[in-house]
């Protein structure tokens, strides 16, 4: 028979096998699979961090790490997790890889521009390390002044200096993909008849490109600062400290819309897919996306109540937060209802998106008591808003991204990993991560004060129980890091669309070819045009 | 272990915690019970009837309608609350803490000087009047459920009624360097008897009197005496008055105008004075010039006269 198969075409990862093309590429692709390294080294260079800081805080007294060293620590783990983790981790590494596939078009609107922000966050994270191997720094993510500016004898400049460049590589992504979504929609891609997450990449866009700058100014003044003494924040010049705070919450907060948005869209994927069902309410999805992003703009100040705000301010704070929680608790709603009448299957990235969900629910309902600006009096700065930030951000971000990592990795690598250890893991990290941060709202209503490295002995069993919980979510992270590598090698080959998914990604091979579709697509319909 | 309810908003703090989290558990019982029943009535293989998807608006309307309204409660019930904590009561006695990496200074108004310790009577409604040396701390007390930050260069305040003989711990709450951890402290609630004896035996000289000697010692005297040839402000009866300043506008003569004017007397200067006033700052601490405020609020002509008359 001289009639072969069709030979399946060249994809994106034969393209060149040299270092050299992958450091020189501009397929988003590539740039997507890139980021993903750089991100999870990161990850587990901040988790480090984090179990140092766990297990330290096993017994009361400050017997494993020094002070110091104990401030370094949550001061690396913060900023690794928020910069080098959180904020770019969905946007660049699935945005980057999936955003062109999912609206029909060949890359990016600037493909060397991706090239360029990925250089920017790799620069942006030597500085980190940097800063990390002539000491560390001691301020905390969050760079108070006029502690940052005026005492603190550590590495300031170098840290902020990191972040500012990693800022920069978050702004080009932005922008990249602003252009994206306006120019390059495939014939028939309307508005409305864009995948969720390709609405929340383009919402985080806008947060990112608008917030950004502004962090960027208010880093280049603390350096302007311990260099020059200028007194932005020198009372004794007659600057003002608290100004810092209101600079760096109004990028700070949006932020965490940076870090929230994406995990969203991206579990609102995973949750239609899982149910095989048309995910309910798509216009209400659309709406409560845009308004999370446009109200996080307004809501800095709920992280100040205590910090001699005036009373009335805090007041309009408090009223916005309680505004922008509903169209977090529609969302909720909308993935609950998704399931009805479903044809549910539990595979791994169903495992993780539900997990997701409820993880999401006890956090932003913590959050209304943060909000609660009487309430807040009592909670803020203590292990609450620790554990509520880590419900949102690990519980809520971190298991959407893998998540999306499992259910897009036969997409990205055309093959399958072992679905029985996924699963295992899902279910292991679930369960570490509530031992590890429920435990932690107790000890704040109890009032056990956050970034003490010491503590009162009236707060061990609830510090044990964290730690251990800590010990295994360590565990459970590292064992996707196992069984997706062996899949590389031993995995079966996955086909185009494994999930039976829909989605213009699922139309082509998998891995796709270096300019994704062989012909442009037509799209004649909404999306999650799922039977049922 | 339950934290203790030791001042008189407590109660109604809790309260409204307990409230919240009720609502919150039945919102979580409730969509995670619905998840959990369409999971297995739904799951893959099952006959379920699975008839396609219909409109949804009042579905959906409900659903944001309802929780927007509960919310709108629970926010205006908290306002209640927190203007209720942060307006203290007008015959609320005030005690000085000035803060510093890593400790807790403490001043009250008869002299008593205290460390990481702070004394109070059951019953009295205490105004901490709180200033900080150098960065940014937060003085906290689970039990009041209170926390303020306190800042460098400038007051704040915060107010509690102890309600409950006792020791509670003092943290701070706000991140301040090395040795943040540390900064810890009690305060003692006690019985007014007992607290008076207190005062008694830990008498000092009236924080007043030390900010009079600190006025002459330092030469305030010279320029705002009425008697000296200096044309100064003489600082009668200021306290509380409102001065107009230079630049067209006025402003509350309160404690952190005080403050402020001692420490960086080019910020406001007051009308029809030319701003030679030196400042005191990087020479004095802070607990001089809460002295010196406290000595300020006495200085009334009223005052003035009977000390003449005696
Ligand atoms: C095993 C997992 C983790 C554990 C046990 C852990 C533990 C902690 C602890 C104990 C703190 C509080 C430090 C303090 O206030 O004294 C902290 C802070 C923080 N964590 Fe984690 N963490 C974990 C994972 C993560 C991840 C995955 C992220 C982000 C993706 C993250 C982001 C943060 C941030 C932003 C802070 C604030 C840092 C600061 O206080 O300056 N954490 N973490
Ligand atoms: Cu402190």
């Amino acid at each position: 028979m001289s009639t072969a198969e069709p030979a399946r075409p060249r994809s994106y990862l034969e393209e060149g096998f040299g270092l050299r093309s992958w450091l020189t590429t501009h397929d988003h692709k590539r740039i997507g699979v890139l980021y993903g390294l750089g991100i999870t080294f990161f990850f587990f260079l901040g988790g480090l961090a984090a179990a140092l800081i766990r297990w330290e805080l096993v017994t009361p007294a400050g017997d494993l790490l020094s002070a110091e060293t104990y401030n370094k620590a949550f001061t690396f783990h913060g900023v690794v997790m928020v910069w080098f983790f959180l904020i770019p981790s969905i946007p660049a590494t699935l945005g980057n890889f999936l955003l062109p596939l999912m609206i029909g078009a060949r890359d990016v609107a600037f493909p060397r521009l991706n090239l360029f922000s990925w250089y920017l966050y790799m620069l942006g994270g030597l500085f980190t390390l940097a800063c990390l191997l002539l000491g560390g720094v001691d301020t905390g993510w969050t760079f108070y002044t006029p502690f940052s500016t005026m005492f603190s004898n550590s590495h300031v400049l170098m840290a902020v200096v990191g972040v500012f460049i990693v800022g920069f590589s978050s702004i080009f992504t932005g922008l990249n993909f602003i252009v994206t979504v306006h120019t390059m929609r495939a014939p028939g891609m309307t508005w409305m008849r864009l995948p969720l997450f390709v609405w929340a990449m383009y919402a985080v866009a806008l947060v990112m490109i608008l917030a950004t700058p502004v962090l960027a100014m208010t880093l280049a003044l603390i350096g302007l600062e311990r260099l020059f003494g200028v007194g932005i924040f020198d009372p004794a010049l007659g600057g003002d400290p608290v100004l810092f705070q209101h600079f760096f919450w109004f990028y700070s907060h949006p932020a965490v819309y940076i870090m929230i948005l994406p995990a969203m869209g991206l579990v609102s994927e995973l949750i239609t897919n899982g149910a095989r069902r048309r995910i309910f309410g798509y216009k209400f999805m659309v709406y409560a996306i845009v308004g999370i992003a446009v109200v996080g703009f307004l809501v800095w100040g709920h992280h100040m109540f205590v910090a001699g705000q005036s009373m009335y301010a805090s007041i309009v704070f408090s009223i916005l937060s309680f505004i922008i929680a509903v169209p977090s608790a529609i969302k909720v709603f909308n993935w609950t209802a998704t399931l009805y009448k479903g044809d549910i299957g539990f595979d791994a990235p169903m495992l993780y998106a539900l997990g997701f969900v409820g993880l999401f629910m006890l956090g932003g309902l913590t959050g209304l008591f943060l909000a609660a600006a009487a309430l807040d009096v009592n909670l803020t700065d203590t292990y609450f808003v620790v554990a509520h930030f880590h419900y949102i951000m690990v519980g809520g971000a971190v298991m959407a991204y893998l998540g999306g990592i499992h259910y897009w990795w036969p997409k990205i690598t055309g093959r399958l990993y072992s679905e029985a250890w996924a699963r295992f893991a899902a279910i292991l990290m679930f369960f570490g991560f509530n031992l590890t941060f429920f435990p932690q709202y107790i000890l704040g209503y109890e009032g056990m004060p956050r970034r003490y490295h010491e503590y009162l002995p009236q707060y061990q069993v609830w510090n044990v129980l964290s730690s251990a919980g800590a010990t295994i979510l360590g565990v459970a992270y590292l064992l996707p890091l196992v069984y997706l590598a062996w899949s590389l090698r031993h995995g079966a080959r996955a086909g185009p669309n494994p999930w039976d998914a829909t989605g213009l990604e699922w139309q082509t091979s998998s891995p796709p070819p270096p300019h994704n579709f062989e012909q442009v697509p037509q799209v004649t319909e909404g999306p999650y045009a799922y039977r049922r | 272990m339950m934290l203790p309810q030791a001042s008189s908003l407590a109660p109604n703090v809790d309260h409204l915690f307990d409230t919240l989290l009720a609502l919150c558990a039945l919102v979580v019982i409730g969509v995670f019970t619905v998840m959990i029943v369409f999971c297995v009535k739904y799951r893959r293989g099952t006959d379920a009837i699975r008839t396609p998807a219909h409109r949804h608006m009042g579905v959906e309307l409900t659903w944001t309608l309802v929780p927007f309204f509960l919310f709108m409660g629970i926010f205006g019930w908290s306002v209640h609350l927190w203007i209720k904590l942060r307006t203290p009561p007008k015959d609320a006695q005030p005690v000085y803490v000035v803060a510093k990496q890593w400790m807790w200074k403490v001043q009250h108004p008869g002299g008593q000087r205290e460390i990481d310790q702070l004394h109070v009577p059951v019953g009295q409604p205490i105004r901490l009047v709180m200033t900080s040396q150098d960065v940014i701390h937060s003085f906290y007390v689970p039990a009041f459920r209170v926390k303020q930050d306190v800042l460098p260069d400038r007051y704040t305040q915060l107010w509690f009624t102890a309600t409950r003989a006792g020791t509670y711990d003092l943290f701070c709450a706000e991140f301040c360097g090395t040795d943040h951890s540390r900064m810890r402290g009690r305060v003692v609630a006690m019985a007014p008897a007992a607290y008076a004896r207190w005062l008694h035996a830990h008498q000092g000289t009236g924080l007043a009197a030390q900010g009079a000697d600190l006025f002459r010692q330092l030469g305030c005297s010279g320029c705002h005496d009425p008697r000296s040839g200096v044309h100064a402000p003489h600082l009668y009866d200021l306290y509380g008055r409102t001065v107009p300043l230079a630049d067209g506008s006025q402003v509350l003569a309160d404690e952190r105008y005080l403050h402020d004017s001692i420490l960086l007397p080019k910020k406001q200067v007051a009308a029809g004075y030319a701003p030679i006033m030196p400042s005191f700052e990087g020479r004095i601490g802070e607990e001089d010039v809460l002295a010196l405020v406290a000595y300020l609020k006495t200085r009334t002509h009223a005052a003035e006269d009977t000390d003449e008359h005696r």
